[in-house]
């Protein structure tokens, strides 16, 4: 990984760009290529348009810092965080979509990587906890009530009806 | 000399707590009323052996005792006396002491103030206790012994972690504890309740004050915890979803609602064995939470021990305790006779909804906390569940907790008319979406997301002023009247309302920060000059200076609004020499609708610093909605009918033995 991405690539990625004719994107590859980067420091990772910034944070937010406690590498300081939030706007000013960048670095890193783990085989059951529980939990609910329900309103037999009939009717 | 008293104390308290586990429970089998009383007695002399042991190992950190192991590793001598008084539980040794002491502590509370509880129930109540604290006692005594002494004892201490040398997280873990431990009072209840086979609203009674203390202990050491992590670590976060957070939370969740479903076993005498399992699994989940965090099975700065010896132990305890709660549960339970009926509209069916969705979301964080650490002992697979799965998953479940708990004191008791309440959630409804409109419009950045959260809370807040204002009898009454029947609402009601008003306001700025706040991050010298949202903030000076054991450099940034001066922000960066390690203190200062923030990074060489600004709009309410849910506890304890100690008289609690 580089700190300072060199001229070479950032003419590649101008070319491509241009080929591509993505003007938002193209904007902003100027933009950072007019203000290269002086030092290693996470102020001067960013782009300079907003929309293009809060776009590489999102993207940051969901990349597991891998060295750290659960840190987002959006959140992180450690170098290897900053490291990975450079290829991110690196990839970015390649014109990736946010799913291209994030399977990008998922490739090389794996899905530990991932602060919201994909859907597949082995993670079905974390995604089907919660309509999992409130499932059970909604079953129990109304299972509960029936029960109740059945036990607090036993139903009349046709001699209890007839019995009772024969009460109200005031006959002894 | 007196660490050795100290060690010999702790003996003292395990012996206390093995009479304390027998002796009461054969007194209750052979009805020998000399036998139940011992459990008082053994409970006071536990509690006075562990206090013992406790304060000998707090004056081994004062006057800074380096033949002490633990005391070498975690202390030194130039620390603040108040930080070497904290550091005292700062380490695993020294916490789990306060684990155990906290334990004893209920334990004696109940010996003292629960004398209307009869004696055979507070003796099991107390037994079931004390054999908790066995385990514990052995633990400590055998695998993190806080007494051990070093044969070559070094000059100085290693020192404490700097992070945790702060006023906020000084404190955060007595009040975790309070409530981690104190809910093994529930568990002793319901397992007392198991064995004598009696659970009736009298039952519920001498369980909710206990369930009160430790949930608003909970509450408050949750809220320091968050806001110490706001503040010290750097970045404006709050809230992580990192494992030993969620450890605490997960207790919380299910503490809620087991405070919620023991309010029906005592207004109506239902759900008795779902009352029970509740206690069983709130604080069965806070063993957990002391498993995840105590055994370094997940590694984070919280979790401090690395023996595996240590992990396996409480694990056998964890399952030891669990597993014979659940199989007595499962084999008593079904003899506890379910009391008062209701309907499917009605304020139990209410409390089960909101029982349902919280267990729910317990179940959600459960799964996404101990997930990763199953699939990857069993398949060595390696993947990350982090916030956005939280977000995505456990937000939803809350917010439709949150929905429930504003309609839910619609309904009234036994049988509700749907009518009534459909009528008063619609007027709830029109006036949330029109303040929710009204907001949109005023915002400029318009989240959809952030948006519906933003209803959610105001939904709650309005359900809850308004069933406020109805029990007031406003419209239609005099203010004096209003005013008087507010006074006369009794405390637990009080409760409801500051508790669900809490709820609300700790939401909305939680969606406030979440949605809309600002944040800068820039490389500046001293006098430039920034927006940040509304705000400019200018770095006017860095100066250094020294703190009792650190070194430090104090940046002075001025911020105005529309060229108003507004406030004077002074982050630090402080460099502890002893432990080597850096800590950022944020400068910020709280405005009623949010917090201006600064944090001070990195000076680059050249005389610029990184600093990193924010606007954290809410962050306020965030705090006094977690202030306000702990205190509502508190004032629903001191309800007439929960006053501890206070006989209830005037009418005969309805004792009805389950066959």
């Amino acid at each position: 990984m580089r700190e300072i991405p060199d001229p070479r690539s950032l003419f590649r990625s101008v070319w491509h760009v241009l080929c591509g004719t993505f003007l938002p994107c193209l904007l902003a590859v100027v933009l950072t290529g007019t203000t290269p980067p002086a030092q290693a420091l996470d102020a001067e990772e960013m782009f300079e348009d907003p929309a293009q910034e809060a776009r590489a944070r999102d993207i940051g937010r969901q990349l597991r810092c891998l060295v750290c406690q659960n840190e987002s590498i959006f959140d992180s300081n450690a170098g290897l965080a900053r490291d990975l939030r450079v290829v991110v706007r690196e990839r970015m000013a390649e014109g990736d979509s946010d799913a291209e960048v994030i399977a990008f670095v998922s490739d090389r890193y794996g899905d530990y990587v991932l602060l919201k783990p994909p859907v597949e085989g082995h993670t079905l059951v974390l995604w089907l906890a919660p309509v999992l529980f409130l499932g059970i939990g909604g079953i129990g609910l109304l299972t509960y009530h029936r029960s109740r329900e059945r036990r607090v309103v036993p139903e009349l037999s046709a001699a209890d009806r007839a019995e009772a009939q024969h009460l109200l009717n005031g006959e002894q | 000399m007196i660490t050795e008293f100290g060690h010999f104390a702790l003996w003292m308290a395990l012996a206390a707590a093995l009479v304390q586990s027998v002796v009461p429970l054969w007194g209750v089998r052979n009805a020998s009323a000399a036998g139940m009383r011992v459990a008082d007695t053994a409970a006071q002399i536990q509690f006075l052996a562990v206090a013992v042991a406790f304060g000998a190992l707090v004056r081994a950190y004062v006057v800074s005792d380096f033949s002490l192991e633990t005391v070498a590793l975690n202390s030194h001598s130039s620390k603040p006396m108040l930080y070497k008084v904290t550091g005292v539980w700062a380490n695993h040794e020294g916490s789990m002491l306060l684990w155990v002491l906290m334990l004893a502590l209920f334990g004696v509370l109940i010996s003292l103030f629960g004398r209307m509880i009869p004696v055979a129930m507070r003796a099991t109540v107390l037994a079931v206790q004390a054999v908790v604290g066995v385990g514990f006692y052995l633990f400590i005594l055998l695998t993190s012994n806080p007494f051990i002494r070093l044969d070559n004892p070094p000059l100085d201490g290693r020192g404490m972690n700097p992070l945790l040398q702060d006023p906020g997280v000084a404190f955060h873990p007595p009040l975790l504890y309070l409530g981690y431990v104190g809910f093994s009072t529930a568990f002793a209840f319901a397992l007392a309740a198991l064995i004598t086979g009696r659970v009736d609203p009298a039952w519920a009674r001498w369980m909710r004050p206990w369930v009160l203390i430790a949930w608003s202990g909970l509450t408050a050491g949750i809220g320091l915890g968050s806001w110490w992590a706001y503040y010290e670590l750097g970045w404006g976060g709050f809230w992580f979803w990192d494992p030993v957070e969620n450890a605490s939370f997960m207790p919380w969740l299910i503490g809620t609602a087991l405070l919620h479903s023991a309010i029906v076993v005592e207004k109506r005498n239902a759900l008795l064995q779902w009352t029970i399992l509740l206690a069983i699994l709130t604080f069965s989940l806070s063993l957990i939470g002391t498993f995840l965090v105590r055994s370094g099975i997940l590694s984070s700065v919280h979790a401090f021990a690395t023996d595996p010896a240590r992990g396996v132990f409480i694990l056998v305890l964890l399952c030891l305790y669990i597993g014979v709660a659940l199989m007595l549960f499962a084999w008593r339970a079904g003899e506890l006779r379910e009391g008062g009926v209701f309907a499917l509209w009605s304020r139990e069916s209410g409390l089960l909804v909101n029982n349902v969705l919280l267990s729910a979301a317990t179940g959600v964080v459960f799964v996404g906390t101990l997930y990763p650490l199953v699939l990857e002992l069993l398949t060595g697979d390696k993947i990350t569940v982090g916030a956005p799965y939280f977000n995505q998953t456990f937000l939803p479940l809350f917010g439709a907790t949150m929905l429930a708990a504003g309609v839910g004191p619609f309904l009234s008791w036994k049988r509700a008319r749907p009518a009534v309440v459909l009528r008063r959630a619609a007027v709830t409804m029109t006036v949330s979406v029109a303040l929710t409109i009204g907001l949109a419009l005023t915002l400029t950045q318009a989240d959809p997301a952030g948006l519906f959260g933003a209803f959610v809370a105001i939904f709650l807040a309005t359900a809850t002023l308004q069933d406020l204002a109805l029990r007031a009898g406003v419209p239609g009454v005099r203010a004096s009247v209003a005013l008087r029947r507010l006074l006369g609402l009794p405390r637990s009601a009080w409760g409801l309302y500051l508790g669900h008003t809490g709820l609300a306001l700790a939401a909305a700025g939680v969606v406030a920060v979440s949605v809309w706040k600002a944040e800068e991050i820039r490389s500046v010298a001293p006098g430039t000059e920034m927006a940040v949202g509304p705000y400019a903030f200018t770095l006017a000076e860095i100066g250094q200076a020294q703190g009792p054991n650190y070194q430090t450099t104090i940046a002075t940034i001025e911020v105005t609004r529309a060229g108003q001066a507004v406030a004077t922000l002074q982050p630090e960066r402080r460099w502890y020499p002893v432990e080597g390690r850096p800590t950022t203190e944020a400068g910020i200062r709280s405005l009623w609708h949010g917090d201006l923030y600064a944090v001070l990074g990195d000076p680059d060489g050249t005389g610029r610093h990184v600093v990193r600004y924010y606007y954290n709009p809410g962050v306020p309410w965030m705090w006094a909605g977690a202030v306000l849910i702990a205190c509502s506890a508190l004032i629903s304890l001191t309800d007439r009918r929960l006053r501890i100690g206070a006989p209830s008289r005037r009418r005969a609690p309805t004792m009805q033995p389950a066959e």
